[in-house]
């Protein structure tokens, strides 16, 4: 018996799917859903009143910010110095680290039911997926079919991010040209942890074809991109 | 907006139907079943459970022996738009087709709704069936789109 749960939070939509259930899943999922909420109040670039607005705009100093800020910004900037720029936390000149706090927001969900007891998991947030235990079956959506999947990945303990221009159309910026990147109809990464997996899935894709699957090649990362042709290529498949 | 609602509630009738008729189920009829009481909103019911609105509720086997088709008509279900009720037709235990045979038609609006709506929910069940799929990967949906998405139509399987 799995227990499941969806929460429209940031946005978009998480869903927790456990198959291992135990007494304490219950309170753990409710804990999960309770920090969705507050991350979203700390980080959301759509709320004015958010801590990372009102740093933005320069009524908070970072000092006084909750700490989780000053965390999630300092691994930005690691993650900005690995990927050569291609991955921000301020992608479009002002501060917006959501690039990396929704796969780290499922992250987060995956090791608090990991707390609760749970071995047989998995989260996903707007697309993007941590599983623990398994096997589970991880669909990838093709972006030229609405509904259809391009490809099925199996395993155990994966991530899985995918970037892509497929709903929301072109928003990955490219940090160096300021253009949005569209080069790559998706790309989707697999890896063992889902913040950094999502967070180099952002980079690769704003570096664009063919260097962003060239780069995750030479990195050993495992990814499958889709060409606006609908071709699909992979590197370390 | 009002398309999404649709679709969402088709899906949701139709999935929960549908991801029930995985081959490894017992028989398809007792998982429909199974799923409807589960669920207490989809449309599907077995043989001699036909009641409510439905038409020709029941299986009927079309064809004998190994890789027999059948088809399977659900009972309509009421939706706040109108009923929906679909027909899965199984071939050698997999789903083959869905036809839906009635949805809200009652004026333009309606028709124009599902004409997108009804091969977005074929789409989706054969995929998902099809693909034996526990989640999906794909890129960033907002929280309107995630009403068409093959996620969607997981969880609301799972309920």
């Amino acid at each position: 018996m799995t227990a499941n749960h969806v929460e429209h939070v940031m946005g978009t939509v998480f869903s927790i799917a456990v198959r291992d259930p135990g007494p304490e899943t219950g309170p753990a999922i409710r804990r999960i859903v309770e920090r969705l909420h507050r991350i979203d109040a700390v980080f959301s670039t759509y709320r004015p009143q958010s801590e990372v607005s009102r740093i933005d705009r320069g009524e908070l100093a970072l000092a006084e910010a909750d700490p989780e800020v000053r965390q999630v910004l300092a691994r930005c900037a690691e993650l900005t110095a690995e990927t050569g720029g291609y991955f921000t936390a301020r992608p479009g000149g002002r501060l917006d680290p959501s690039g990396y706090v929704k796969g780290w927001a499922v992250e987060e969900a995956s090791r608090t039911l990991r707390g609760s007891g749970s071995a047989h998991h998995c989260v996903s947030g707007g697309g993007d997926v941590q599983t623990a235990g398994g096997p589970w079956r991880i669909g990838i959506a093709d972006p030229h079919r609405e509904g259809a999947v391009a490809r099925v990945v199996t395993g155990h303990d994966l991530a899985v991010a995918t970037s892509g221009t497929a709903e929301r159309g072109p928003h990955i910026i490219d940090p160096h040209t300021a253009l949005p990147a569209d080069s790559y109809a998706s790309l989707t990464l697999v890896g063992p942890h889902l913040t950094r997996t999502d967070a180099l899935a952002t980079a690769a894709f704003a570096m664009g074809a063919p260097r962003g699957l060239r780069w995750l090649a030479a990195k050993g990362v495992r990814a499958l991109a889709i060409h606006p042709d609908g071709r699909q290529e992979t590197t370390n498949w | 907006m009002r398309r999404a609602v649709i679709t969402a509630s088709a899906t949701a009738a139709g999935v929960v139907l549908l991801l029930s008729l995985k081959p490894h189920d017992a028989s398809p009829a007792h998982a429909i079943s199974a799923s409807n009481a589960n669920t207490g909103n989809a449309a599907g019911t077995g043989s001699g459970t036909g009641a409510g609105t439905g038409s020709t509720g029941g299986a009927t086997d079309t064809a004998q022996g190994g890789g027999a088709a059948q088809t399977v008509t659900g009972t309509a279900v009421n939706t706040r738009y109108g009923p929906v009720q679909v027909k899965v037709t199984l071939d050698g235990g997999k789903i083959s087709k869905i036809d839906v045979l009635q949805y809200p038609t009652r004026d333009r609006r309606d028709q124009e709704i599902n004409s997108y709506a009804i091969p977005v929910l074929n789409q989706e069940a054969l995929a998902a069936q099809s693909a034996d799929i526990d989640v999906v990967s794909g890129a960033t949906y907002t929280s309107d789109g995630y009403t068409r998405s093959l996620q969607s139509a997981l969880d609301q399987a799972k309920k």
